[in-house]
């Protein structure tokens, strides 16, 4: 039955991503399944760390295409998204084809003939050879597709989203002197947004809006499995427990999965086998990124710890 | 399945989730990819598609639980009925046919509905309530008041008018089956209006709240009842939301006609300077810096209280607020309302110079000694009371001082213009030097005079 062919892909997917070390929950499957049937770019939101950035990479190795990545911050422009022309390349071969110029020109009886033979000779300075592709031409370019990861997209100003819209919604990109470029292959596109302003509407309507929250224990625990294979099952356990503990606080920065994982790393050079409250408190740092946020968590660290530990043994 | 995608929507909508033609397509699409068979799928692909913030995703599970607990219309179960293939698709496809065997005798020439409650078929009975809730159109209802005329649709739609006839015969002939057939109806009646009750939350969540807020935007802020204090507060952040929206927009327009050296020579230096681009100065726009002077005494405090919560929501708009309460005298107030919950601010404030009697030459007189100062040209200055100094000195000189030093002066009075002037109120002395005054009792006079405020520094 044909119904039954989607949620077999949806695991394919999520098999293929843990392949490349990246464990992802059923929605996040659903999203990048969806995206490729579908061709819809995927928003992403979601905290720092929770590995949004790692998805787009993951997504590229498993499929074994290329990740053009275009980071975006104040400022960013036209130039520097997508295309540019290069000034100084045309102007040093106007230079080197001054004496061509003048062959070309010196046929000609007068002013008006002259113009005419520049006209199909002028051209040749706005074509293809001249342009300078960025990120964004760059993947509608690629002929075996590829994975265009635009990282922070909340950072950018509202025009550079308007820019976005069309090569989102078409894959296609229009540039005045040469016309629209369309995708040899549309590439996969990973948005990602902190949420530090609202994104507007006509960008995200264009988009599967994807939120990927602090995971729960037991994917966390199997994140860490994945990315940290030197770590004990109890201590590993332990540290997760721990770590959601802390998240039921009021911080200012919660710790995230890149945390957890750092921490786990820590853990493991230090030669821990067990959680205790001493080396807890040393390598709180790790976990926590403010000095106010490791004061308030200082006092809970021994219950939680112990709490940690006991659950572990019944869980 | 697309029948009840369409009404899945709506009842999205319903829900307060913005779903737009182009995202029901998009929808439509990927649950054409993913199919029906698995809910969590199912699920996971709406959230995806429909919702666009976190918000919008709660809702909508909610929303996607609540229309599936639902019985679902037949040709869904039967489908589903189908895979399954238990005994009960028989009886269920047929359910007139095969009555359950107790009560098989008599039960010839009775009306179809008297037949399929007997049968006590629970799945018939539920996916024939379906039908006829989608028959009567369920999904138009919009208020509560709505749910008597919508159930006795239903019923009718069930063929009710035939049941009673039947009962009429039946109490005549067979008045032990007439009670059974009384017990039954009585069942049914419930589960429908349990039906039009669900019908009701999933589709008329909407517009039963947009018409409580009308109601409530238009009511007067001082004599609001405590429950509808939180609706309120909702309410100011909405408003607060939208003006955020409006005024948010870039601050810089570009002046044609002044040339701007530095960033055209910049901007050339790839053709050696010769200017083909040209940039031109631009103007920066100033955002609003704002002083509000806000009296908490008695009947204005409710005002006071909501406007400070909507003048400090605007963050993004609004540079710079500073916020004074006074009754008797005049404190500044801007890091209580920063730092605090809206309700403990209030009530921080209250403890600190609330419900004293209101003199207002004092208070601008503790206005004039410390803070006249932080007055620029570009200040708009508020002033919200009711002028009603109980008969002490009115110091409108010191308002015409303040009025002079600031870009504007607006006097927000939360009492009606009739009574301006009238007992003890100063309002006709002060209104001289207002650049403008406005009557500003309701939440909708509030957004008005606020949203005025901030377009003029547009």
């Amino acid at each position: 039955m044909a119904e039954h062919r989607p949620s077999t892909s949806i695991e394919a997917v999520e098999s293929g991503l843990a392949a490349q070390g990246y464990i992802a929950s059923r929605q996040i499957a659903t999203a990048v399944y969806l995206s490729q049937a579908i061709d819809k770019p995927i928003l992403v939101e979601g905290p720092a760390g929770v590995g949004k950035t790692e998805l787009a990479k993951a997504i590229a190795a498993w499929r074994g295409q290329k990740m053009i990545r275009l980071q975006c911050y104040e400022g960013l422009d036209e130039a520097k998204a997508l295309y540019e022309w290069k000034y100084a390349k045309q102007l040093l071969y106007t230079q080197i084809l001054k004496d061509k110029l003048g062959e070309v020109l010196g046929g000609a009886a007068t002013l008006h003939a002259a113009l005419e033979q520049l006209h199909d000779f002028g051209d040749v300075f706005f074509s293809k050879e001249f342009v300078e592709p960025r990120p964004l031409l760059q993947a509608l370019e690629q002929p075996a597709g590829c994975v265009l990861l635009v990282d922070e997209i909340d950072k950018s100003d509202a025009e550079f989203e308007s820019l976005l819209l069309e090569i989102l919604s078409d894959f296609q990109v229009t540039i005045p002197e040469l016309g629209t470029v369309s995708a040899i292959t549309p590439p996969t596109v990973i948005l990602t947004s902190n949420s530090e302003r609202d994104l507007g509407d006509a960008l995200k309507r264009r988009c599967l809006h994807l939120h990927i929250g602090f995971p729960e224990q037991k994917l966390e625990e199997r994140i860490v499995e994945s990315r940290v294979p030197g770590i004990s099952q109890t201590l590993r356990r332990q540290m997760v427990g721990f770590i959601n503990e802390i998240r039921t606080l009021d911080l200012k920065k919660l710790p995230s999965v890149s945390e957890t994982i750092d921490w786990a790393r820590v853990l493991v050079l230090l030669q821990a086998s067990e959680l205790d409250h001493q080396i807890v408190k040393d390598t709180l740092n790790v976990l926590l990124k403010y000095e106010s946020d490791i004061e308030a968590a200082l006092p809970q660290v021994t219950t939680f710890v112990a709490k940690a530990i006991r659950q572990n043994v019944f869980g | 399945m697309r029948e009840n995608l369409h009404r899945f929507f709506r009842a999205a909508r319903g829900a307060g989730v913005h779903v737009s033609p182009a995202e029901s397509i998009d929808a439509m699409r990927a649950v054409g990819q993913v199919g029906v068979s698995d809910r969590g799928i199912l699920r996971d692909t709406l959230l995806l598609t429909l919702a666009k913030t976190q918000n919008e995703k709660r809702a909508l599970a909610d929303c996607f639980d609540l229309f599936f607990s639902q019985p679902e219309p037949p040709k869904d179960t039967s489908e589903r009925n189908r895979t399954q293939d238990s005994d009960e698709t028989a009886s269920y496809e047929v359910p007139a046919l095969a009555p359950a065997a107790g009560s098989s005798q008599s039960t010839d020439g009775l009306g179809p509905l008297a037949q399929l409650l007997l049968s006590q078929n629970r799945n018939a009975i539920a996916a024939a309530t379906a039908n006829a809730a989608s028959a009567a159109s369920l999904s138009d209802i919009r208020y509560s008041t709505q749910r008597g005329i919508f159930s006795s649709r239903i019923l009718e739609a069930m063929g009710i008018q035939r049941l009673r006839d039947d009962l009429d015969e039946l109490t005549a002939t067979n008045p032990a089956l007439a009670e059974r057939l009384t017990a039954l109806l009585e069942g049914l009646r419930e589960s429908v209006r349990e039906t039009v009750s669900q019908g009701l939350v999933l589709y008329g969540r909407e517009e039963a709240e947009n018409l409580r807020n009308e109601i409530l935007r238009n009511a007067p802020l001082a004599r609001i009842e405590p429950r509808q204090v939180e609706q309120m507060r909702f309410l100011i952040r909405q408003i607060a939301r939208r003006l955020r929206e409006r005024y948010s927009k870039p601050r810089k327009r570009q002046r044609r006609g002044h040339l701007d050296v530095r960033r055209t020579l910049r901007r050339n230096a790839a053709w050696g300077g010769v200017p083909f681009l040209t940039a031109w100065k631009r103007k920066h726009r100033d955002r609003p810096k704002i002083v509000a002077l806000c009296d908490v005494s008695g009947s204005v405090a409710r005002v006071s209280d909501f406007f400070l919560l909507l003048i400090h929501s605007l963050h993004e708009v609004v540079d710079d607020v500073r916020s004074f309460a006074f009754s008797g005298n005049l404190i500044e107030v801007s890091d209580i309302l920063e730092s605090k919950s809206p309700e403990e601010a209030m009530k921080d404030i209250m403890s600190k110079v609330g419900f004293g009697s209101s003199d207002y030459g004092s208070s601008f007189a503790d206005f004039e000694k410390e803070w006249m100062s932080t007055l620029t040209p570009q200040t708009t200055v508020i002033v919200l009371g009711d002028a009603r100094s109980n008969n002490l000195d009115p110091r409108a000189d010191i308002l015409r001082r303040i009025s002079e030093r600031s870009k504007r002066l607006v006097w927000l009075n939360p009492e009606s213009r009739m009574t301006w002037g009238f007992g003890d109120s100063e309002m006709t002395r002060y209104a001289t030097f207002c650049s403008v005054i406005r009557q500003c009792a309701t939440a909708q006079q509030l957004e008005r005079a606020v949203s005025d405020i901030v377009a003029t520094y547009q």
